[in-house]
C-alpha cells in the first residue's frame, strides 16, 4: 500500500475561497509591515554593531547577578539572556550577552572584553566564554546595505528570469508571492522579537528561491495547459494545473519539512532562528505558490491570442525540448 | 525507446564513482588531515618516525582532499582590519621637507628664508619669507614632482603645489594617494601574512578585502587578542651599549638608561642605554643561519645609514659589550671584537632552528607601514565548533533517514531509486567540496540538509509526471519517457531561479552565509545530475532487465 498524501485525479477549486485566502495573505501582509514598524527587529549585532559573548558554565546562570557583575563596568545597553536547547546536557547552562557598539571603537577592545570575563569569573569560576563576537559600526552599516542589495538583486534576476521564459503576468505574480513570503518572515521575527542578523537574510534568500521554485513548477504547468486547452477560461486553466501539481508540491514541502524539522530540533541553538526563518518561510512559500500567485496572474489576465504560432518566441531563450 | 548508449552509461557511472571516491576521505576526517600535515612537515622540516607513522596511516594511492572547516566549525579566531592608509601620506610630506628646503635654499635670492608651517595632516605647508618670489618658489617645488603612471591619463604627477600667500602647500595628488593607498595595503597583508605564517598555524585566510581592508581568518588559535597580539608584535630590535649587568631586578637603571630582563638566563637583567645605537629599521636583510660553532642564528644586514652608525659604533667600542635588544628583552650581549665595518652581522643565542628562521622573518617583515584598526573580530572556541558539527551530523542522519523511509512508502521501488540518488548526491557534494577545496561552515551543513529535502524534488516531478503519463500513454516505457522529458522544463526553471539566489548569496555573501551559498548551489547541480542522469539510468536497466507490461509508480 502506498501512501498517499494527495489522492489522484484532485479537482479542488481553489479559487472558491479566493476573497478569503488571498484577503488572509493581504490583511497578515499588512500586519507584518505594520510590525515591522512598530516593534522593529531584533537587529543583531551585525547590523547594528556591538558584541555578543556567549557564556557556558555547569552551574545554574542567574541573570541578575550576571547584570549586576557587568553594570559596574559601563558598557551602556547590555543585554542578557540564557539560551535554552534540548540538545543540552543536564550540567550545561548557556547564556548571551549583547553590549551595544562603544563609543569611538569599531570592535571593542580586548581589555573591555576581558574585563566583562574577568567580571563573570568572579561570580562563577567555571564560566567559559566559547565565543566572543565584535562587529564595528562601520562595517554594520555597510552589512545592512549589501543585506538589502542581495535581496533586491535576487528578486529582480527572478522577476527577469520569469519574464523572459513567461509572460509578464506570470512575473507580477511570482513577484507578488515572494514579497508577500519575505514580508510575513519578517514580521514573524519582528512578532517574536527572534533575533536578525545576516544569516537571516542568507535564509530570506533560500526562501525566495525556494518559493519561486514551488511557484515555476505551476507556472511550467499553466503555460502548457494553456497551449492545450486553448478555450478553457484561463481560471479552469490555472486550477487544473495547480490540481495536477498538488501532489509533487506537497512531497516536495515534505521531504523538505521533514529534513529542516530535524535540523530545527536537533542541530543546535547556534543556527535555530536561521532554520527556523526556512522552515517558516517554506510553509509561507508552499502557501503563496498555491494562493497568492496565481490569483494575481488571474487579476491580471493572460493574452490567449494563439493565432500566431509563435507569438511569444522572442521572449523565450530556451525552449528546452530533449 | 528508452536507450541510453553504453559509452553514456560507463560514463555516468565513471563520474558517480570519481566523486563518490573523492568523498572518502572525510569519512576518516582526523586520519587523513594528520596524513596531509605530516606530508607537508616531512618536506618542510624532515622526516621523523611520527610523522612517517602518520603518513603510512592513509594510503597515497588514495585521495586525500578534504572539505575546509570553517571557522565557526573548527573554531578560531577572525579580524577584519582597516589600514589607516592616511598613516602614510603624513610620513611621506615628512620626508619630502629635506628636499623642498634644499632646492629652495638653492633659490635664496628670489624667495628668501624658508621654514616649515603647521598644517593640517597630510599636507606640507612651507612659508618664504619673500612673498613676492613664489611664482619662483612654485616653480622649483613643482620641478621635484615626479610624473607617475595611472590609468586616469597621462602628465599626472605624485605631488601637487598651490601657493596662499606667502605658504606653500604641498600635498601628495589623487593620483599618486591611489598608488600609496594600494602599496600600503599590500605591505600590511604581506607583513601580516609573515607574521602569522612566522607562528606556523595552519591553513590561515589572509586576504584584501575592498580597497583598504585585510580579512585574517586562523583556525585553531585561542582567540582575537591572541591573533592581534601576533600582528601587533612588531619586532622592534635595537642594538644599545650595556652599562652593567644584575641579578637584581629592582636595581636602579640610572637617567637615561633602563633596565631590561635578560631572554633565555634566568634572574640576569642589564642596564643598557635607553637610546638605541641602532634600531631594526635600518635592517636591509635578515636570514636564519648557523654561527660557527653550528648553532642556529641570525644573520643581518644593515641598509647604508644604519651600516654606518654600526661602524662608528663597533669602531669606537672595542672591548665593549653591547646588548642586541628585541622587544625589550635582551637576546645577547656580546662584547665587541673588532671593528665592524660592512654593515653586516650575526645575532646568537640559545635558539633552535625554528626560533632563528622565526626572528629573522620577524626582523625582515619589519613594522606595519601604517596603523590597523580592527573594525570586526570573531572568536568561536573550538568545543562550540565541535558541539555544532556534533549536533549538524546527527540533524543530518535523523532527517536524510526520515526523507528516505518517506519516499519509500510514497514510490515504493522507485522511490528507493531515489533514494539511491540522493546518497549518491550528498557523496558527491563532499567530493566536489573537496575536490575545490571549499569550506564547510555551519550555515554549510544546514545547506545540505536543505538539499536533502530539496534534492529528491526532481525525483518527485519525474515521478508524478510518469504517473500522469501512464494514465494516457501507450505503455510503461512510453510513459518513462515522456515523464523525463515534459519534467524537464520544470526542472530546469524551478532550479535556475533557486541557482540564482545561490550565486547572489556567493558573490554578496561573506564567511558562514558563502558556505551556505556553495552547498546550496552544489546541491541543486548533483541533485539535477543525478535525477536526469543516474535514476533515469538506474530506471532504464531495471526496465531492460524486467520488460514488465505494467508499472506502479
Amino acid at each position: 500500500m502506498r501512501l498517499r498524501l494527495v489522492p489522484d485525479n484532485t479537482n479542488i477549486n481553489f479559487f472558491k475561497l479566493a476573497p478569503v485566502t488571498f484577503g488572509a495573505s493581504a490583511i497578515l501582509f499588512v500586519a507584518s509591515v505594520v510590525l515591522f514598524f512598530v516593534m522593529g527587529l531584533n537587529f543583531g549585532i551585525d547590523f547594528r554593531g556591538g558584541t555578543t559573548i556567549r557564556t557556558e558554565s555547569t552551574t545554574a546562570i542567574d541573570i541578575g547577578e550576571y547584570r549586576a557583575a557587568l553594570t559596574p563596568l559601563n558598557l551602556g545597553d547590555v543585554s542578557i539572556t540564557e539560551v535554552f536547547d534540548p540538545t543540552f546536557g543536564e550540567n550545561k547552562h548557556v547564556s548571551m550577552i549583547r553590549i551595544q557598539a562603544q563609543e569611538g571603537q569599531e570592535s571593542m577592545s580586548p581589555e573591555a572584553v576581558q574585563s566583562v570575563e574577568d567580571a563573570l569569573k568572579a561570580l562563577d569560576p567555571a564560566i567559559t566564554f566559547p565565543s566572543v563576537e565584535s562587529v564595528g559600526p562601520k562595517v554594520s552599516g555597510e552589512l545592512i546595505q549589501t543585506a538589502i542589495i542581495s535581496v533586491l538583486a535576487a528578486l529582480v534576476a527572478i522577476v527577469f528570469y520569469i519574464w523572459l521564459r513567461f509572460e509578464w503576468q506570470f512575473a507580477i505574480g511570482a513577484v507578488v508571492a515572494l514579497i508577500h513570503d519575505v514580508g510575513l518572515t519578517i514580521g514573524i521575527f519582528a512578532l517574536f522579537q527572534i533575533k536578525f542578523d545576516l544569516a537571516i537574510i542568507a535564509a530570506l534568500l533560500t526562501i525566495v528561491g525556494y518559493s519561486i521554485n514551488d511557484t515555476v513548477v505551476v507556472f511550467d504547468r499553466a503555460r502548457e495547459n494553456l497551449r492545450k486547452y486553448k478555450t478553457l477560461p484561463l481560471i479552469e486553466v490555472l486550477n487544473k494545473s495547480t490540481n495536477e501539481t498538488l501532489s509533487r508540491t506537497v512531497m516536495t514541502s515534505g521531504t523538505t519539512l521533514i529534513a529542516l524539522i530535524a535540523l530545527l530540533t536537533l542541530g543546535g541553538d547556534v543556527i535555530r532562528g536561521f532554520v527556523f526563518a526556512i522552515t517558516w518561510g517554506i510553509v509561507v512559500g508552499t502557501y503563496s505558490s498555491v494562493y497568492v500567485a496565481k490569483n494575481v496572474v488571474l487579476m491580471l489576465g493572460v493574452k490567449r491570442d494563439w493565432s500566431k504560432p509563435d507569438a511569444n518566441a522572442g521572449t523565450r531563450f530556451a525552449d528546452i525540448d530533449a | 525507446m528508452l536507450q541510453i548508449d553504453r559509452w553514456k552509461r560507463v560514463l555516468i557511472w565513471l563520474v558517480c564513482f570519481a566523486f563518490a571516491v573523492l568523498a572518502v576521505p572525510n569519512l576518516f576526517y582526523a586520519r587523513v588531515e594528520a596524513h596531509n600535515d605530516a606530508v607537508v612537515a616531512i618536506e618542510t622540516k624532515g622526516a621523523t618516525p611520527e610523522r612517517e607513522a602518520a603518513v603510512a596511516a592513509w594510503p597515497n594511492w588514495m585521495p586525500s582532499g578534504l572539505v575546509n572547516l570553517g571557522l565557526d566549525l573548527r573554531g578560531g579566531a577572525h579580524l577584519l582590519a582597516e589600514v589607516k592608509v592616511e598613516d602614510v601620506y603624513q610620513q611621506r610630506m615628512l620626508g619630502l621637507w629635506p628636499e623642498v628646503r634644499s632646492a629652495l635654499v638653492l633659490e635664496r635670492d628670489t624667495v628668501g628664508f624658508v621654514n616649515t608651517a603647521p598644517g593640517p595632516e597630510g599636507e606640507l605647508h612651507v612659508k618664504i619669507s619673500k612673498p613676492e618670489g613664489m611664482a619662483k618658489a612654485l616653480e622649483v617645488v613643482r620641478g621635484l614632482a615626479r610624473p607617475i603612471q595611472s590609468l586616469s591619463g597621462i602628465g599626472s604627477t605624485d605631488i601637487e603645489v598651490s601657493g596662499q600667500g606667502d605658504t606653500l602647500v604641498i600635498r601628495l595628488s589623487d593620483a599618486e594617494k591611489q598608488a600609496t593607498d594600494d602599496r600600503t595595503v599590500k605591505q600590511a597583508l604581506e607583513i601580516v601574512r609573515r607574521r602569522i605564517d612566522a607562528v606556523g598555524t595552519r591553513e590561515p585566510t589572509i586576504q584584501r578585502q575592498g580597497a583598504d581592508r585585510i580579512l585574517i581568518q586562523v583556525p585553531g588559535i585561542g582567540s582575537a587578542a591572541e591573533l592581534k597580539a601576533i600582528i601587533g608584535t612588531t619586532a622592534q630590535l635595537t642594538f644599545n651599549p650595556v652599562v652593567s649587568r644584575v641579578t637584581d631586578k629592582n636595581t636602579a637603571p640610572g637617567t637615561g638608561n633602563k633596565l631590561v630582563p635578560s631572554i633565555d638566563e634566568e634572574g640576569v637583567y642589564y642596564i643598557i642605554e635607553a637610546a638605541p645605537v641602532v634600531t631594526g629599521e635600518e635592517l636591509n636583510d635578515a636570514q636564519p643561519s648557523f654561527d660557527q660553532n653550528g648553532r642556529p642564528a641570525v644573520n643581518f644586514r644593515f641598509n647604508t645609514s644604519g651600516a654606518r652608525k654600526f661602524g662608528d659604533y663597533t669602531r669606537d667600542n672595542i672591548g665593549q659589550p653591547f646588548a642586541i635588544v628585541l622587544d625589550n628583552e635582551v637576546i645577547s650581549a656580546p662584547v665587541i671584537q673588532s671593528h665592524i665595518p660592512g654593515g653586516s652581522g650575526i645575532i646568537t643565542g640559545r635558539f633552535t632552528v625554528e626560533e632563528s628562521t622565526n626572528l629573522a622573518v620577524l626582523l625582515r617583515a619589519g613594522a606595519l607601514p601604517a596603523e590597523l584598526t580592527f573594525l570586526e573580530e570573531r572568536t568561536i572556541g573550538p568545543e562550540l565548533g565541535q558541539d555544532s558539527i556534533d549536533a549538524g551530523k546527527v540533524a543530518a542522519a535523523v532527517g536524510s533517514g526520515a526523507v528516505v523511509l518517506f519516499m519509500a512508502a510514497t514510490y515504493g521501488m522507485f522511490g528507493w531509486i531515489a533514494n539511491i540518488a540522493l546518497l549518491l548526491n550528498i557523496a558527491m557534494m563532499f567530493g566536489v567540496l573537496s575536490l575545490i577545496g571549499g569550506t564547510l561552515t555551519l550555515p554549510g551543513i544546514a545547506g545540505i540538509v536543505l538539499t536533502v529535502g530539496m534534492a529528491v524534488d526532481a525525483n518527485v516531478l519525474i515521478f508524478e509526471r510518469i504517473r500522469e503519463e501512464l494514465k494516457t500513454a501507450r505503455g510503461p516505457a512510453r510513459a518513462i519517457e515522456l515523464g523525463y522529458e515534459r519534467a524537464l522544463s520544470s526542472i530546469l526553471d524551478s532550479n535556475i531561479t533557486t541557482f540564482m539566489t545561490a550565486v547572489i548569496l556567493f558573490a554578496l555573501g561573506s564567511g558562514p552565509v558563502r558556505g551556505f551559498a556553495i552547498t546550496l548551489g552544489l546541491g541543486i547541480l548533483t541533485s539535477v545530475f543525478t535525477a536526469f542522469f543516474v535514476t533515469r539510468l538506474i530506471i532504464v536497466m531495471w526496465f531492460e532487465r524486467k520488460r514488465p507490461k505494467t508499472i506502479e509508480v
